[in-house]
């Protein structure tokens, strides 16, 4: 009978109970794992893809960082610099001016959703929101193709950083996105239990949980277990060193801004060398309907730069660029006029995005706008664009079809076409 | 394989159960009867009876639903008609829809569903054993009664409703955000006073709309009322009002069309600022903290205070908005029908907020509105998807009931408990959870709409898990109802996710994702929850008499509404030989599997 108290399928027990003895076992030395992580890096270069999505909630002013009309009516008072890549960014990007050869511009983006959770959702999915389907978003999507590349992670293949990103939709809640803050600490992570007991409880607890599922319920008890399996392996996984950001040297963090979105960009890259698919990094505060500029020249844009910068920096230096994806991004932007606040208001119909590694070539601004900001000239792209053109980018077939639970196929990225200007 | 087991395993219990009584007259099982502080089991008959009664009871319930049991009896208490006009049209649509209804949910299962869903928490252990005890025909209705109109539950039903209704009209985070105006706790205690005394619906909402006063209990000129808009009348020209009052209130999505014409939506940017103009009197004041250097806010006053227009010409207050080619066009207070108001900005001659308020009292998607809600909130979907969007190009499902039931609510005066009674009495709030091969088509959350022909599983939220715990194990409880509220709140802030927009827009993280499932397996609540000191619930179980099986089934009652299976009860003795004996240590790991099973954290 006690047979049926062993660790659960899946999980050696040696591994497991070297885990289970506490908090001890999850920290581990800094020197260990500096090393160790390196190791890994080597080894992922080969085939192991990943993305990071810089998230800018709110809206950002992409005219007044990445798209400027210096000297126009509706230009503001930025000046435009020069950079390492084929183009001009706003002068309060110092240090991104520096790496722009890892990145391109598109200056053409067009959508229609002015509304924020509309628009946030329609951006990271590809999809309008629909009442009646619920579409995954982008770090679902993009880990649900790659985590089959790395078996061995035991990590959540998408993990959100200091914001609750968008959901799973119809792949189900065991795609959704670990949310962390930005020091990398995980609310209710320790267990204070000892060694046999929570495997113990665990097959009390199964013995409920399984009968459940087979009274036929309705799908969300299958992806009720399958959180806990994730829940359970994550509790007691040496891979949780990822997050603790807080042993980077001082050096690093000085580097990235000691501000969450500075040390959330951190937390990403060495998610992204554990083998992470997919990292989300929330920055917030661009919702700037009132005195934009000031928000922008004092908070947001030096907040930004040297986060970026240093991930964009790092990730090359460290060969992981050429497989690391950096996709930035909001809603969608801001009026190109100014208002009677010194403020922009909501504007989809013409603006930037900016993305880099992976199979983008950098240093490229495609596409552009008219004098006054308000209009794409040439071909306008689309958040299914993107996301097609970021797929492309990650070696992700676009033939991919997902299946959702009532068998109606659905083509990945809408059936988005890649901007072809973005790798040639 | 291991259901077969399972089953086989069960029948010999579910026969013990069956005969309980002569079961106890055989001695093999000792009395239980845990008569620890809080717990309220102190009548006589023991515990293990109770368990019989129970499942027997569960059982020829089952077996009567199918047949028509009013028959029966003639004394049968008489159902409102509304419940016929339900029953009716679901039967024609599932016909229709070539689907048959999964079979009428176990009893015990729809007091737990009920429970949730009315009060907002399961049913302790006597709660639940009085319900299978009852053999009236008429239980279920005594029970919806009971829970509305007994005054054992008046506080439960008005706090749970409160909270219900706190999250639709300032969000999880209202009252949180820096520099706040809004009071949360005045926003609950107004709808805890509105739902206590079941103010007709109507009313609420009219005083909802229109209120003036200060924001927080205590201070001079206190209405609880104006927590609704403190936070929405100031900024951006009252569109936040604009947006939410038409939303919640007449289900009408209208913040698209503040900047351009909805592709989709009949309203125009025309309606969007006539409807805002109505709000363009409102000033939420600041009153700060007396002698703070820093002008920290205490709270907030709503005013209406006479409106120059945007062209300073009072008597004809226009407002201006910009087309998205610049043109500016003006607008004046007119109602989503079009009915226009006096154009005055001076408050003595016309309220504006007060004209909205008469008008909104005339609308049709007033009545709407409360009734997709309410049903949403006992059946899972509404009559539309999403719920507060009533606009013509949303489809709607089964819309003459939805237009009949909306037209009754209206004439029964608004009465919210008339409404529930309706809804949880009606043949879809009586299914089974299970999905059979019948009805396996009737997926809403695969984007069909809802056909209503078995229960939706769905998940507690936060709310109903935290009063759950509370009543489970009550003794470990301390502190008075205004501490608990507040524990309550410091509790759920951990799952609010603010996106940080101007709107204040939000999510949640209970909502199934590991997150929560970490909160379920290591949080401070439910630490408490399996607590064994001294003091706590399950000490005050391992010190009392009884079997160490009588002692797992009652955990698996006051969980799961139902008993142990054999296997289940195996479980607990080989967790007992690997406590080497500790009772508490047992029952601790067995309330942490209960706890976290998918069977306790779903409504089903």
């Amino acid at each position: 009978m006690w047979s049926r108290f062993a660790p659960p399928v899946g999980m050696d027990r040696r591994h497991f109970l070297s885990h289970m003895a506490g908090a001890s076992a999850l920290l581990g030395s800094s020197m260990s794992l500096g090393h160790s992580l390196r190791v890994h890096a080597d080894t992922l270069k080969k085939n192991h893809k990943s993305c990071i999505l810089l998230w800018m909630g709110g809206g950002p002013s992409s005219m007044d960082i990445w798209d400027l009309k210096p000297g126009t009516d509706n230009g503001g008072p930025f000046k435009a610099i020069s950079t390492t890549g084929d183009m001009q960014i706003c002068e309060h990007m110092p240090l991104m001016a520096k790496q722009m050869h890892h990145m391109s511009i598109v200056r053409s983006m067009s959508t229609r959703e002015a509304d924020h959770n509309r628009g946030r959702y329609y951006m990271h999915t590809g999809y309008v929101p629909d009442a009646n389907v619920d579409y995954p978003s982008y770090g679902s999507v993009m880990a649900h193709e790659l985590a089959s590349q790395r078996p061995e992670l035991q990590i959540p293949p998408f993990v959100s950083i200091g914001g609750a990103s968008e959901g799973p939709g119809f792949l189900g809640m065991s795609w959704a996105p670990l949310g962390v803050s930005s020091n990398g600490r995980i609310r209710n992570l320790e267990m204070k239990l000892e060694n046999d007991r929570l495997t113990q409880r665990r097959i009390a607890l199964e013995l409920i949980e399984n009968s459940f599922i087979a009274q036929n319920r309705g799908a969300v008890l299958e992806d009720h277990r399958k959180v806990q399996g994730k829940t359970f392996d994550l509790m007691t996984s040496t891979q949780m060193k990822a997050f603790d950001v807080e042993k980077e040297p001082e050096e690093a963090k000085e580097r990235y801004g000691k501000n969450n979105f500075g040390q959330g960009c951190l937390l990403a890259r060495r998610l992204v060398e554990a083998g992470v698919p997919f990292a989300e990094v929330d920055l917030g505060g661009w919702d700037n309907h009132q005195g934009i500029f000031r928000t922008l020249e004092n908070d947001r844009l030096p907040v930004l730069d040297k986060a970026m910068s240093a991930l964009v920096e790092d990730l090359s230096q460290r060969g992981l660029l050429e497989d690391t994806c950096i996709v930035w991004m909001g809603e969608f932007a801001r009026t190109p006029r100014i208002n009677a606040d010194a403020g922009r208001d909501h504007w989809a119909k013409a603006w930037s995005v900016v993305v880099g590694g992976g199979k983008f070539k950098g240093g490229k601004a495609v596409g552009a706008t008219s004098e006054d900001g308000t209009e794409v000239v040439g071909e306008p792209y689309s958040s299914e664009d993107l996301m097609a053109s970021v797929c492309h980018a990650l070696g992700i077939s676009l033939e991919t079809t997902f299946t959702s639970r009532n068998g109606r196929p659905m083509k990945i990225a809408n059936s988005g076409k890649v901007i072809k200007d973005l790798f040639g | 394989m291991a259901r077969i087991i399972q089953d086989k395993c069960s029948q010999p219990a579910f026969k013990q159960a069956r005969f309980g009584n002569s079961t106890r007259k055989r001695g093999k099982f000792r009395i239980f009867s845990p008569l620890v502080g809080g717990l309220n089991l102190r009548r006589a008959g023991g515990f293990f009876f109770r368990i019989a009664v129970l499942l027997f009871a569960a059982n020829v319930a089952i077996a009567a639903d199918d047949k028509p049991a009013a028959k029966k009896d003639s004394k049968r208490a008489t159902l409102p008609v509304q419940v016929a006009k339900i029953d009716a049209s679901m039967q024609a649509s599932w016909e229709d829809n070539k689907i048959k209804p999964s079979p009428v949910e176990d009893e015990v299962k729809w007091c737990r569903r009920l429970f949730l869903d009315l009060i907002g928490r399961i049913p302790s252990y006597d709660e639940f054993a009085d319900f299978a005890k009852d053999k009236s025909p008429d239980k279920k209705l005594n029970l919806v009664n009971r829970l509305l109109n007994d005054d054992r539950y008046t506080e439960e039903y008005a706090n749970h409703w409160s909270s219900v209704w706190t999250n639709i009209l300032i969000g999880r985070n209202g009252g949180m955000e820096n520099r706040s105006l809004t009071n949360r706790e005045g926003m609950q205690k107004y709808l805890r006073d509105s739902f206590a005394q079941n103010k007709p619906y109507n009313e609420m909402v009219v005083e909802l709309v229109t209120a003036t006063g200060t924001t927080k209990p205590g201070t001079e000129g206190f209405n609880g009322a104006t927590n609704f808009l403190a936070m929405k009348v100031n900024e951006e020209n009252g569109t936040q009002a604009t947006a939410a009052v038409s939303r919640i209130f007449l289900g009408l999505q209208v913040q698209c069309t503040q900047c351009h014409n909805h592709p989709f939506n009949q309203w125009k940017q025309q309606k969007f600022w006539e409807f805002n103009a109505f709000f363009r009197q409102s000033r939420a004041l600041r009153r700060y903290v007396s002698g703070s250097v820093n002008r920290d806010i205490d709270h907030a006053e709503i005013v209406n205070e006479d409106f120059a227009g945007e062209g300073r010409r009072p008597e004809q207050a226009e407002i201006y908005y910009q087309l998205r080619n610049g043109l500016t066009k003006v607008a004046y207070p007119a109602f989503v029908d079009g009915t226009e108001i006096g154009k005055s900005g001076y408050v003595s001659q016309v309220n504006r907020r007060n004209e909205l308020g008469k008008l909104m009292m005339e609308s049709p998607f007033l009545d709407k509105s409360i009734v997709n809600r309410m049903w949403a909130h006992f059946l899972g979907y509404g009559f539309t998807k999403p719920i507060d969007d009533l606009g013509p190009h949303n489809p709607t499902t089964q819309p003459e009931l939805f237009d009949e039931l909306s037209s009754d609510f209206r004439a029964a005066s608004y009465d919210l408990k008339q409404l529930i009674v309706w809804i949880t009495m009606s043949k879809p709030y009586q299914l089974s959870s299970k999905i059979t091969k019948d009805n396996a088509s009737d997926e809403p959350s695969l984007g069909e709409s809802p056909k209503f022909s078995h229960f939706y599983t769905r998940q507690m939220n936060a709310e109903q898990l935290f009063q759950s715990l509370a009543v489970a194990t009550q003794a470990n409880r301390k502190g008075n109802l205004e501490e608990q509220q507040k524990k309550r709140e410091d509790w759920m802030r951990q799952f609010v996710v603010a996106f940080g927009t101007d709107e204040g827009d939000e999510t949640t993280t209970f909502n199934g994702s590991i997150p929560q499932s970490l909160m379920l397996f290591n949080g401070d609540l439910i630490r408490e929850a399996i607590s064994t000191e001294s003091g706590s619930w399950l000490h005050a179980m391992t010190q009392n008499k009884g079997t160490i099986a009588d002692k797992v089934q009652y955990l698996y009652i006051a969980g799961l509404g139902r008993r142990a299976r054999q296997e289940e009860v195996n479980v607990a003795q080989q967790l007992l030989a690997a406590r080497k004996n500790d009772v508490g240590g047992m029952l601790q790991d067995m309330w942490w599997a209960i706890l976290n099973s998918n069977e306790f954290i779903f409504n089903h």
